[in-house]
């Protein structure tokens, strides 16, 4: 049985919470990678807007709360996250009327927009700051694990324990769901080839009679659709706080950077690359390899290759590995 | 004589700064083959650009049926019944040879599936091809894709910009023989051409252009055999 105590305690301790935090990188990712393609540039603005979302969809789900509303076992939270996604659709919009639209107007360069974003970034910020303040915020209610560590052990009779918390399991399939629609909007929907076509190709689309100013807006709306998603998804599961978001920016880039920018594949991909990654270099692999050494062997170090504290550290480690040897990614992106 | 179906006529503009037309005319009859030739930089495609509308003309008025249409954009002439086919990406590379039929007929609001079997009879390979990836044709697949983009609003002028820039020979001959072939559906052509003498062999309309002017006007027959043309732009 030693094999399969090393299986259940890595899934436990690695696979889960990693396919977990990629999933949720990958929604994020999907947003950038959009943006890339329809708007082209870097949406610097994506990580604090994801928690301006998430901002709105704890209010909502407070809201709702406070109403006596709920969805037992699952938490209040997916209920709000329409509502989320009301208000951060409108305010993309609202950004992209006040700020990108000039630009657009006047063809900047990309640099430009980038630091546009750069501007909105700190404001949204600011504005999410204003509502949440600093601190963390909790919001996950309803039943908080599908199966626990004992009750795992009680049914299996393993040593090893494996728990199933509710916001990862919803995370996943969540985000599959998420990634599916996207999948099929794109390439079955007129709106979403539309979209394809003004990325391949924007003066042909442009002479085809694709209207660039409606592909922009559908844009808007899907990321804001994934933002949501990925922001409260990310949230339910390790708690809100504004500075992580912002955080989260270098492994979404580094997804969609690795995946081929401008590819919906690449970037989840890219996503799940960088989770494991992240989860796996920083992970003690002392126990697991102490199952599966012989008797004697076992590993008298953690085993750890890098502290937890340091897992950006590989996120960019793989971002400059991407750009200097395969800028344009796995899948054949566009080039930064 | 009746007034041409599509006319530039007298057009005079360039990209701002100078003047690259200069009282430059340019006209196709219903279902004609027009061929726009003359030496590099002579100012062909912008003839061409300039009937299509993507730069301003100073002076100068294209009509297209009698009516004036010198103020639409380009989008609104495709609206009107033009098609147009760029020299260089004239397909979308990432979407499937389908695919990019559709958004070519991403104007019409009605049923395409009978134009696209019309197309897929013109170009027999597009069909064997349809849910390939347009990027990843031979060059001369590519230009069929991009002609049959054109096509797909149902136009009733297509002008092209030289549809056979960097294929082959054989290639070459056989685009020639698809453009004939629209063309006796009723579909007026016009298009630049760099390879002038096949390019007049099948024309009925030729315009020789130098620096920005007329400077030959005539069937392609009596241009090819115009001593004066052959010597200057067809190397003899």
């Amino acid at each position: 049985m030693e094999p399969l105590n090393a299986l259940v305690s890595v899934s436990n301790f690695m696979l889960i919470p990693a396919l977990a935090y990629g999933s949720q990188l990958a929604l994020g990712a999907l947003g950038i990678t959009l943006i890339f393609s329809i708007l082209r540039f870097a949406h610097f603005a994506h990580g604090d807007t994801m928690a301006l979302g998430t901002a709105a969809v704890i209010g909502g789900t407070l809201f709702l709360q406070a109403r006596g509303a709920s969805i037992d076992p699952l938490p209040t939270a997916l209920l709000a996250i329409p509502f989320g996604i009301l208000i951060m659709a409108a305010y993309m919009l609202v950004t992209d009327r006040l700020v990108y639209r000039y630009y657009r107007r006047v063809k900047a360069k990309p640099m430009i927009f980038v630091m546009a974003s750069l501007g909105v970034m700190f404001v949204t910020n600011g504005v999410t700051r204003l509502f949440m303040g600093t601190g963390e915020t909790r919001f996950e209610d309803g039943q908080r694990f599908i199966f626990t560590v004992r009750e795992f052990r009680e049914f299996t009779g393993l040593a090893e324990g494996l728990a199933l918390r509710s916001s990862q399991a919803i995370t996943i399939i969540v985000a599959l769901i998420a990634m599916g629609v996207l999948f099929w909007f794109l390439n079955r929907t007129r709106a979403g080839k539309s979209m394809r076509a003004y990325s391949d190709n924007e003066d042909l689309a442009l002479l085809s009679g694709i209207n660039p100013e409606r592909v922009v807006t559908i844009t808007w709306v899907i990321t804001a659709i994934l933002l949501v998603l990925a922001g409260t998804l990310y949230g339910l599961d390790k708690g809100f706080r504004p500075f992580n978001y912002f955080q989260l920016l270098l492994p979404m880039f580094a997804a969609a950077i690795l995946g081929g920018l401008g590819s919906p594949l690449g970037a989840i991909v890219g996503a799940y690359v960088v989770a494991f990654a992240e989860l796996g270099i920083t992970f003690a692999w002392r126990r697991v390899l102490s199952y599966l050494a012989p008797e004697g062997m076992e590993p008298s170090s953690m085993m750890q290759l890098l502290p937890v504290d340091y897992k950006f550290a590989v996120t960019f480690a793989i971002l400059v590995i991407v750009l200097l040897f395969r800028p344009t990614g796995i899948f054949k992106g566009k080039v930064i | 004589m009746a007034e041409p179906f599509l006319i530039g006529e007298a057009m005079t503009g360039g990209y701002g700064g100078a003047d690259i037309l200069h009282s430059c005319t340019i006209a196709v009859e219903k279902g004609e083959i027009a061929v726009i030739v003359g030496p590099n930089g002579a100012g062909k495609s912008t003839a061409m650009k300039a009937v299509f509308g993507m730069l301003r003309i100073r002076e100068g008025k294209v009509r297209l049926n009698g009516e004036d249409i010198t103020a639409l954009s380009p989008q609104a002439r495709v609206g009107k019944g033009m098609g147009f086919v760029p020299q260089t990406n004239n397909i979308f590379p990432s979407m499937s040879v389908e695919e990019n039929l559709e958004m070519g007929a991403f104007i019409r609001t009605d049923d395409i599936s009978e134009t696209r079997e019309q197309i897929f009879d013109l170009f027999p390979i597009l069909r064997d091809k349809r849910r390939q990836a347009a990027g990843e044709l031979s060059g001369g697949q590519r230009q069929q894709v991009a002609v049959g983009r054109a096509l797909m609003t149902k136009p009733k002028v297509l002008m092209l910009d030289e549809p056979t820039a960097g294929v082959s020979p054989i290639v070459m001959d056989e685009l020639f023989d698809r453009i004939i072939e629209i063309a006796r559906t009723g579909i007026s052509i016009l298009m630049v051409e760099q390879n002038a003498r096949q390019a007049l062999n099948i024309a009925d309309k030729g315009y020789v252009l130098v620096q920005g002017e007329n400077r030959y006007t005539d069937t392609g027959q009596a241009l090819l055999a115009d001593p004066e043309v052959r010597k200057s732009f067809l190397g003899g």
